[in-house]
């Protein structure tokens, strides 16, 4: 397995922004920037690494309190400038380690920090912003639930150093009470399990998965490609409704979520009778 | 169970802890006016487990039930933390996210309907992994729906507690109610002890488990709105109210600048005391009880 550096959020930040910092009075873990995407206007927003963090179990990369917060504030501030305007596309650039693991953040209660992101980006959306993950390397755990989950469109490159899970590898087989071969062979055969992103691009859950030739290094036409990629999942998302049923609609998830769907009908025809 | 709970009547409490999920939920609502939705009959199943080894549960560990709550329409979502950890897979996480969203469509409708989730979970359950995992970002999506148009009502009363992605979706809830048997919070210690060492988080040391995500500190620092002790009508009783209630003026996930300076304060240089933290994040109502 590729070693991961968490290096690719900064790198596709600057490509489709042409810089890498925060804003003004926010922690340097969160990078945001308004950059030209197509026609117009797009918000840009990245968790990297901050080795001088103040909270010493958010130095590598980690979702912890202050990046929730920041991410928060920082959508929210889009959905207030635009709120008599056309929505501004919101670009969430994924890779991050985890969210933080520290007894600082359960005691100030990490859980609202994400939910406050979480209900930043899905206001947004159901405000009509289109609102894209941009998935460049691990979304793993905490991670995608609160930085790229209530996007209404999810991109991801089609490529080694992507994944794409809801727990490490280490950790899943301690709980499970599996060894890390085991594991792995039974995600070879449970594809909501498998740590390959081809895999989870089975699930439906995904608008498109991306070819990048280098996605540590992208050329002058990658990122062309992924702008382009990036304007067509904009306009399909304004097209489409405010919600997630795209992803239960789509080609995959019927055939990958067929209990998901089964549950759905049995109980919305049980809700209507008396 | 009517054993435990005559049992129980003798010291005329009765225990909601020592109820399953479909007696949590059946003692919620307004008697006689409640229904299970895709009940264990159904049998919708997981479909991934067994071929792990894992006997899968008729209701997939998740309770829909739907009825009146202080006379008006509501729908109770329970996990049952005795299966599987109370966790979240494809089948139970689709079965909440689709009632929250049904919900949703009837308030539109006009027909006002409230949620209560009860949730004891350890989060996304992890042999269904990424369809868990999508579950309950879906249920987070229904959430923010819902509480646009009514109440949705987190009841944790232990002694699982509410853990992972699903202490997200808690954060996400109109109001939380917890026991002071219940605890609330992202990581579990035992994680963190593994991620972080055992410095950062002792996880057998259960007293400051119970100091940091127990249900009495919670509701000392304003994260929880009631603490509730583990009587069953106290719970209905309060639950009752924050249907009566109605959709709060702010959402507590939604007052970013708030918490945003909170944790800018912070003396970030050292562990702290739980009991200072009552101090810099009390609540006017958890300094009132205090009087």
């Amino acid at each position: 397995m590729t070693e991961h550096t968490l290096v690719r959020g900064t790198v596709w930040f600057r490509a489709l922004t042409g810089q890498a910092s925060s804003m003004p009075g926010d922690p340097k873990s969160v990078l945001t920037a308004d950059a030209a995407l197509g026609k117009e206007q797009a918000r840009f927003l990245c968790v990297v690494p901050n080795p001088n963090a103040r909270f010493p179990c958010a130095r590598h990369g980690e979702v912890g309190l202050e990046e929730g917060y920041t991410l928060a504030a920082r959508v929210r501030e889009v959905m207030q400038q635009d709120k008599n305007k056309t929505k501004r596309p919101i670009v969430a650039i994924v890779d991050a380690k985890s969210q933080a693991y520290g007894r600082r953040e359960e005691t100030a209660a990490i859980f609202l920090a994400c939910a406050a992101a979480i209900d930043a980006y899905g206001s947004a959306r159901l405000a009509g912003h289109p609102v894209i993950a941009l998935i460049v390397g691990q979304a793993i755990s905490g991670v995608p639930l609160t930085h790229g989950y209530q996007a209404n469109r999810i991109l991801a490159f089609d490529d080694d150093g992507v994944m794409i899970h809801a727990m490490h590898k280490a950790a899943a087989a301690r709980i499970t009470r599996r060894s890390v071969e085991e594991l792995e062979q039974l995600a070879k055969k449970i594809a909501p399990m498998s740590y390959d992103v081809r895999d989870y691009a089975k699930l439906g859950l995904l608008y498109k998965l991306l070819h990048v030739d280098n996605p540590e290094k992208p050329s002058e036409q990658d990122i062309r490609n992924v702008q382009d990629e990036l304007v067509g999942a904009i306009a399909d998302a304004r097209k489409g409704p405010v919600d997630l049923r795209n992803r239960l609609e789509s080609k995959g998830a019927l055939e990958m979520r067929k209990a998901s769907l089964l549950v759905r009908s049995k109980l919305e025809a049980q809700w209507l009778e008396n | 169970m009517s054993d435990q709970r005559l049992g129980a009547n003798f010291i005329n409490r009765q225990s909601f802890i020592e109820l399953d999920a479909r007696e949590r939920a059946t003692a919620l609502f307004d008697a006689g006016t409640s229904r299970e939705l895709v009940g264990p009959f159904d049998r919708v199943e997981s479909p991934w487990l067994e071929q792990q080894g894992v006997t899968p549960q008729e209701d997939d560990g998740c309770v829909v039930m739907k009825g009146k709550i202080a006379g008006q329409a509501a729908v109770v979502i329970a996990l049952e933390g005795a299966f599987q950890g109370g966790s979240l897979g494809e089948v139970s996480g689709g079965k909440m996210a689709a009632a929250l969203d049904l919900a949703s469509a009837d308030n539109v409708k006009g027909i006002s309907t409230s949620a209560v989730i009860l949730l004891e979970t350890g989060g996304v359950r992890l042999q269904e992994a990424n369809l868990g995992e999508a579950a309950i970002a879906e249920i987070m999506a229904a959430i923010l729906v819902l509480r646009q148009h009514a109440p949705v009502i987190c009841l944790t009363a232990g002694t699982v507690g509410c853990f992972g992605g699903m202490s997200l979706a808690a954060g996400l809830c109109s109001y939380v109610v917890m026991t002071r048997e219940a605890r609330l919070g992202m990581n579990g210690p035992e994680v963190i002890e593994q991620e972080s060492g055992v410095d950062e988080f002792d996880s057998k040391d259960h007293a400051l488990i119970w100091a940091i995500d127990g249900g009495e500190q919670r509701y000392a620092t304003g994260l929880a709105d009631a603490l509730i002790e583990d009587d069953t009508a106290q719970i209905a009783d309060a639950i009752r109210q924050f249907v009566s209630k109605g959709v709060p003026a702010v959402h507590r996930s939604s007052q970013v600048e708030l918490y945003r300076d909170r944790i800018a304060t912070l003396d970030t240089s050292r562990q702290w005391d739980p009991a200072e933290f009552r101090v810099l994040w009390a609540t006017k109502s958890s300094k009132e009880d205090k009087k």
